[in-house]
């Protein structure tokens, strides 16, 4: 495939090697001059200069024929602009934009964007998962299906401890899929199946539900 | 009418002293409260403190409400990115922007923005001036 990418920052750089190592033809864009140098001197003359919102540097770029267009500079609206000009204007098949607000991502996708990713968000359920406190750690999002994946431990104060799940009031909408415990193999929960301390849970639901089910769950 | 302008700088401080000046209702956001200074002593409507290509602000700011939406920040893909908010998610009746970069106005025309470029109009009133 050829892919385009637009900023060469960290993300940037990381992504063009990334996808090098897989056997594609990569162009980066860059506007600063010592970033495209040394895009060039480590991955070979994979990095131009420009701005990868002006038609005439995608133009040369060979945008026309390009399979993708993957946006991650620093700011979300040259991100979405990059897009935008790569989907209307050279009819890029597949455009995807890095986004640091994740409040962007409802607007970027009603303006036409395939896809986004929130560097933001990605690093926030990172360090959740770190916590050890924290009650719900999102896993993965379903997002065409509106549905996400999320784990939930059961602290040993939490009422749920020694009840069986059919007797949790668990929102209608959310599903348990697999239950973690330790020294024993993963296993699919039942209504019958009793919870015990330090239980792992994890459900897939609709976020709306998420409040729902982690209090069924907590007990709180 | 309603009018939000995105950015206080010199253009979009004197069009809301204009458009206040003639009884509309006009509220002016910036990212930077300093910006506020080029507004005249005289004005009467809103300076708030905020991102225009935020949901939140310009919330804030009455967009639900709003007959127009103008984006004249320096940056040309903040006043796409604030304009396109606004006629698609708030579907604001009259949305126009300023973009610096001929090339990129003429994509923007076309993808339904009214925009405006400086550049064009003033390189050419210019020539003109030159060839009187």
């Amino acid at each position: 495939m050829y892919i385009i990418i637009i900023g060469g920052g960290k993300v940037g750089y990381h992504l063009a090697k990334a996808l090098l190592d897989e056997g594609h033809e990569i162009l980066a864009i860059e506007k600063d001059a010592d970033k495209v140098e040394l895009i060039c001197s480590e991955l070979g003359s994979v990095c131009v200069r420009g701005d990868g919102c002006e038609t005439t540097t995608l133009d040369e770029a060979g945008t026309s024929r390009a399979d993708m267009l993957i946006a991650v500079t620093g700011d979300d609206e040259d991100n979405l602009v990059a897009c935008q000009v790569a989907k209307h204007k050279f009819n890029v098949p597949r455009t995807i934009a890095r986004i640091s607000n994740p409040k962007n991502e409802a607007i970027f996708k009603k303006l036409g964007i395939d896809a986004t990713v929130s560097s933001t968000n990605v690093i926030l359920e990172y360090i959740e998962q770190e916590v050890p406190t924290h009650p719900l750690t999102h896993l993965l999002e379903i997002r065409d299906e509106g549905l996400e994946i999320v784990e939930v431990k059961i602290p040993p104060e939490s009422a749920s401890v020694g009840k069986a799940i059919k007797e949790l009031p668990l929102p209608p909408e959310s599903v348990l899929s697999l239950l973690i415990r330790k020294q024993e193999k993963p296993r699919i929960p039942t209504g019958n199946t009793v919870l015990r301390a330090e239980d792992q849970i994890i459900a897939v639901t609709p976020p709306e539900s998420e409040q729902a089910l982690r209090a069924a769950l907590r007990g709180s | 009418m309603k009018v939000i302008i995105m950015g206080c700088g010199r253009v979009g401080a004197r069009l809301a002293g204009l458009l206040d000046i003639e009884g509309h209702q006009v509220t002016i956001l910036d990212t930077n409260s300093y910006s506020f200074r080029r507004l005249p002593p005289e004005f009467n409507g809103t300076a708030l403190l905020g991102n225009g290509t935020d949901e939140e602000a310009l919330r804030k700011a009455g967009i639900e409400e709003a007959d127009a939406f103008i984006a004249v920040t320096q940056g040309d893909n903040r006043n796409v990115m604030a304009a396109q908010i606004a006629m698609h998610i708030f579907n604001v009746p009259r949305v126009i922007s300023r973009i610096y970069d001929p090339l990129r106005r003429q994509l923007y025309n076309s993808l339904g923005i009214e925009a405006i470029s400086p550049t064009i109009i003033f390189a050419q009133m210019i020539k003109e001036r030159l060839e009187k």
